[in-house]
């Protein structure tokens, strides 16, 4: 008999291990063992595992090829900055309102851009990347392109969790009928629709999610650097994001996570010669390409299924 | 059931299908043939929405289909194959048939992201749903391989069982058999029976094996250079002067 | 900006600026169209290609020409490595993998350079006299003739090229149907190498042009007039060579009067604005056709 319940020992399990991976780390911050340049790094992953998990869900799952990932970030960065800094409103407000205000972007942008197929989609949302990221530099209101002062309002406790939401939210939505209605447009679009799934709806509503989560990072980012510019959300953002998405493997949630630990932490240990950590990045993307391009995990999951007994292996 | 009425389809000069006329009552089992080129897949794809007619009507169920995005027919009870079987190729069997079950799904995305009580039960109901139909097409102990993975054979049963889970009221197949032996089309024959009777369906099938045509299909449209030239009954057609020379050429007669 | 002769003056200032994006542009077409692979690291192959000039001016005390010539041979070889090395391995991969690839050829070039020649701005000499002529108001200066007459010398010999060559012919055969030209005996790889070397002489020359025009060069130079480029090529149609000469035109001359307005922040918004209405509106561009998936 299958067991189909929230309530079953994987997720208990992972759970565990989640709350232990927290108390750890939160333990190691509280007394000052962890360095602040080690919290700032975490942080840091946080927010790129929110992006690479956010992107996967428009180009992995959906296949559709986005790179403009970074003018959805500095949506949220920035309207979550003036929640916090001009409203004074509340954390949780900040980084909702950064979320939303760029969930409407990516539906009013996705809904005509998504007719495009390839890389004219992908060179259309690098455009729009673009497009956000002036529209930024010229309006005084958000500091132009001499940037705007946020301050520091999240601590690694929210990051985290915050993170943590975003991650089960879009596993969630992807291990769905709604999920599987996504996948089934980048497996064969013309398929997917004889079978009676709206296209459109699906990649739009795909967009649409991506978008809210990269303004839900955005956020995080903008509450924890104390300073944001235009410039910081430029292409070269949505780049690093897409090679954390392929290095993981386009398509694996979990590829994403370790995508994101990885160039974080890379970026992070070269931040000191930064035209070789680019360097090193391009070689990266070029090797995967030629020699793994499917990435690190393909479309796989890394999961704990094997610690179930045969037969209970199932949804959630 | 299905009524198509003087329809035309131009691409750019060309002709494709003009001035068809097609009246499919229900629980029928009806063949399309022609010679290639004659427009047989057009007609599925004005059908199914692919192609919008540049004149006439389609009416399914007495409402009107035609002008309709090709998801929203199959919403109101048409489900399709392809010639060049088109499955959702790295996704395993059932998947593939889940997706179609999709428009049927009894939770929102909001449940699926809550895991409320809906989605378990949802899910559930269409495991078991897409379960119990590859158990017809002797594919249950596939469930979990790649589509990409099965032989031929299977690859083409699994693309009818998935326009099947959308659950329509009539089923158009494109050369099911094409590809297959004679032992395999032996059985497809037995099979699309089988399916109509027991799904209480109407078919409208393409088809180019004339064994499978004749054998299974209580009427029969002829289409060449994209107009209808006989319809009868399958002694009828095999009979038909102007078939034959559709089929054969001048010379033959 | 009020009176006809300033409307005229921004036109003429565009036009050498068009000039600039449609030589650039004419490889991403070219290549596009036989590879159907946006090329991103094409603009960073214009960076090479000013580089390249630079040294042949300062270093080796190169007049004009032959620096702009020696520019267009190294890129061009370097566009043959680029394609042999990272891109034939991928011709038969998703358009996805091989976009991903160009995006790190793009990266690797520009940070790759800034190790090299480090991050700082150079300047470029100055190789024209100052003359200036002044036509009806309108005022052209030397400098801006010879890019001008360059750039149109250049696609006049790529026209020729591509439709009385032999090399022309191979090429106009692979973009149209590269199975059935490689089955009709045409050496698609040669012919897909010598693109890239045609393109990414044209983007040197560009390149040269580029950091006369502006004065100035660095190793990032080439990715917003990469851009502006490809919004060139879409514009007149992707994989279509006077397309891309339009497309180029038009782009620069947009750009110039929307700087003339006194909009110039808002300059390369409006160049995006412009891919993005084209690609919604009608994604073949200027000149192309529609197609569209069989089923």
């Amino acid at each position: 008999m299958k067991r189909v319940s929230i309530l079953n020992r994987k997720n208990a399990l992972t759970l565990f291990l989640v709350i232990v991976m927290y108390a750890v780390i939160q333990g190691l911050i509280v007394t000052d063992i962890l360095p602040p340049l080690y919290t700032s790094t975490l942080i840091q992953v946080c927010v790129y595992v929110i992006l690479a998990a956010s992107l996967n869900l428009i180009n992995g799952i959906t296949g559709q090829f986005s790179i403009g990932h970074a003018g959805f970030m500095a949506i949220g960065a920035y309207l979550a900055g003036i929640v916090s800094v001009k409203f004074h409103g509340p954390l949780f407000l900040s980084l909702l309102v950064g979320g939303i205000v760029a969930a409407v972007a990516g539906f009013i942008v996705g809904l005509p851009t998504l007719r495009l197929r390839g890389d004219y989609l992908a060179i259309a949302t690098l455009g729009l990347g673009q497009i956000v990221m002036i529209i930024f530099q010229n309006i005084d209101y958000f500091g132009g392109a001499a940037g705007m002062q946020v301050g520091r309002h999240i601590n690694w406790s929210w990051a985290f969790w915050v993170t943590i939401i975003s991650l089960v939210v879009i596993h969630n939505f992807v291990n769905s009928t709604h999920g599987r209605a996504c996948i089934s447009v980048r497996e064969n679009e013309i398929a997917a629709e004889a079978m009676g799934v709206n296209t459109t709806k699906y990649k739009v509503l795909a967009f649409t999610l991506g978008a809210f989560f990269a303004g839900v990072a955005g956020g995080i980012y903008s509450n924890y650097m104390y300073f944001i510019q235009p410039t910081t959300f430029n292409f070269l953002t949505s780049f690093n994001i897409l090679v954390m998405v392929v290095l993981g493997g386009l398509g694996s949630m979990t590829g994403s996570i370790l995508g994101a630990l990885i160039m974080t932490v890379l970026n992070v240990a070269l931040s000191g010669i930064p035209s070789l950590r680019m360097v090193i990045t391009a070689l990266l993307l070029i090797i995967m390409m030629l020699f793994r391009p499917s990435g690190l995990m393909g479309t796989k999951e890394f999961n704990l299924n094997f610690l179930e007994k045969k037969g209970e292996r199932n949804v959630a | 059931m299905l009524k198509i009425g003087n329809l035309s389809k131009s691409f750019g000069g060309l002709k494709a299908v003009s001035n068809l006329n097609i009246d499919i009552k229900d629980g029928e089992l009806i063949g399309l043939i022609g010679p290639n080129g004659a427009g047989k897949t057009t007609v599925f794809n004005l059908i199914t929405g692919v192609y919008e007619p540049t004149e006439g009507e389609i009416l399914f169920r007495e409402r009107k289909i035609d002008g309709l995005k090709p998801y929203q027919v199959t919403h109101r009870g048409i489900a399709r194959t392809f010639q060049n079987i088109r499955l959702f190729a790295d996704l395993n069997v059932i998947d593939n048939v889940k997706i179609a079950y999709h428009q049927h799904a009894k939770y929102s995305s909001l449940g699926a992201i809550l895991r409320l009580p809906s989605y378990f039960k949802g899910e559930a109901e269409m495991e078991k749903k897409a379960l119990e139909l590859l158990k017809v097409f002797r594919l249950e102990g596939k469930a979990r391989e790649v589509a990409k993975n099965l032989p031929y054979g299977e690859q083409r049963r699994l693309e009818i069982a998935r326009a099947l889970a959308a659950e329509p009221k009539l089923l158009l197949l494109d050369e099911p058999a094409a590809g297959m032996n004679p032992q395999e089309t032996h059985e497809l024959m037995e099979l699309i029976r089988w399916i109509r009777d027991t799904f209480k369906l109407t078919i409208l099938l393409i088809e180019h094996d004339m064994s499978l045509v004749m054998g299974v299909c209580e009427r029969i449209y002829v289409l060449d250079y994209g107009t209808i030239i006989a319809q009868g009954g399958p002694d009828e057609i095999k009979s038909n002067p102007k078939v034959i020379e559709a089929y054969l050429g001048e010379e033959a007669i | 900006m009020h009176s006809i002769t300033e409307l005229l003056q921004q036109l003429v200032y565009g036009l050498s600026l068009g000039s600039i994006y449609a030589l650039i542009a004419l490889g991403y077409t070219m290549v596009y169209g036989i590879v159907k692979l946006i090329n991103f690291a094409h603009g960073d192959v214009m960076m090479v290609g000013a580089y390249m000039g630079w040294i042949a001016i300062t270093v080796f005390h190169f007049p004009f020409f032959p620096a702009i010539l020696f520019a267009m041979i190294v890129a061009a070889i370097a566009g043959i490595i680029i394609e042999r090395t990272a891109y034939k391995p991928l011709r038969n991969a998703t358009r996805i993998a091989a976009l991903i690839t160009a995006i790190g050829v793009s990266l690797f070039l520009e940070y790759g350079g800034m190790l090299v020649v480090g991050a700082q701005m150079r300047t470029y000499p100055n190789v024209f006299p100052e003359t200036m002529y002044n036509i009806g108001g309108i005022i052209f200066k030397f400098g801006d003739i010879v890019m001008l007459v360059t750039a149109l010398v250049l696609m006049l010999l790529l026209h020729f090229t591509v439709q009385y060559t032999k090399i022309g012919k191979a090429m106009r055969a692979s973009s149209f149907d590269m199975e059935a030209a490689l089955l009709m005996g045409v050496n698609v790889n040669t012919t897909i190498s010598a693109t890239f070397a045609i393109g990414s002489a044209l983007a040197a020359a560009a390149g040269v042009l580029y950091g006369i025009y502006f004065n100035s060069i660095d190793p990032l130079m080439g990715i917003t007039p990469g851009l502006k480029a490809f919004v060139a090529a879409v514009l007149g149609g992707i994989g279509i060579i006077p397309g891309a000469m339009v497309g180029g035109l038009v782009l620069g001359i947009t750009e110039s009067l929307v700087s003339g307005f006194g909009a110039s922040t808002w300059r390369d918004a409006v160049a995006f604005l412009i891919l993005i209405l084209v690609l919604i509106i009608k994604p073949s561009g200027l000149f192309g056709k529609n197609l569209r998936e069989k089923v």
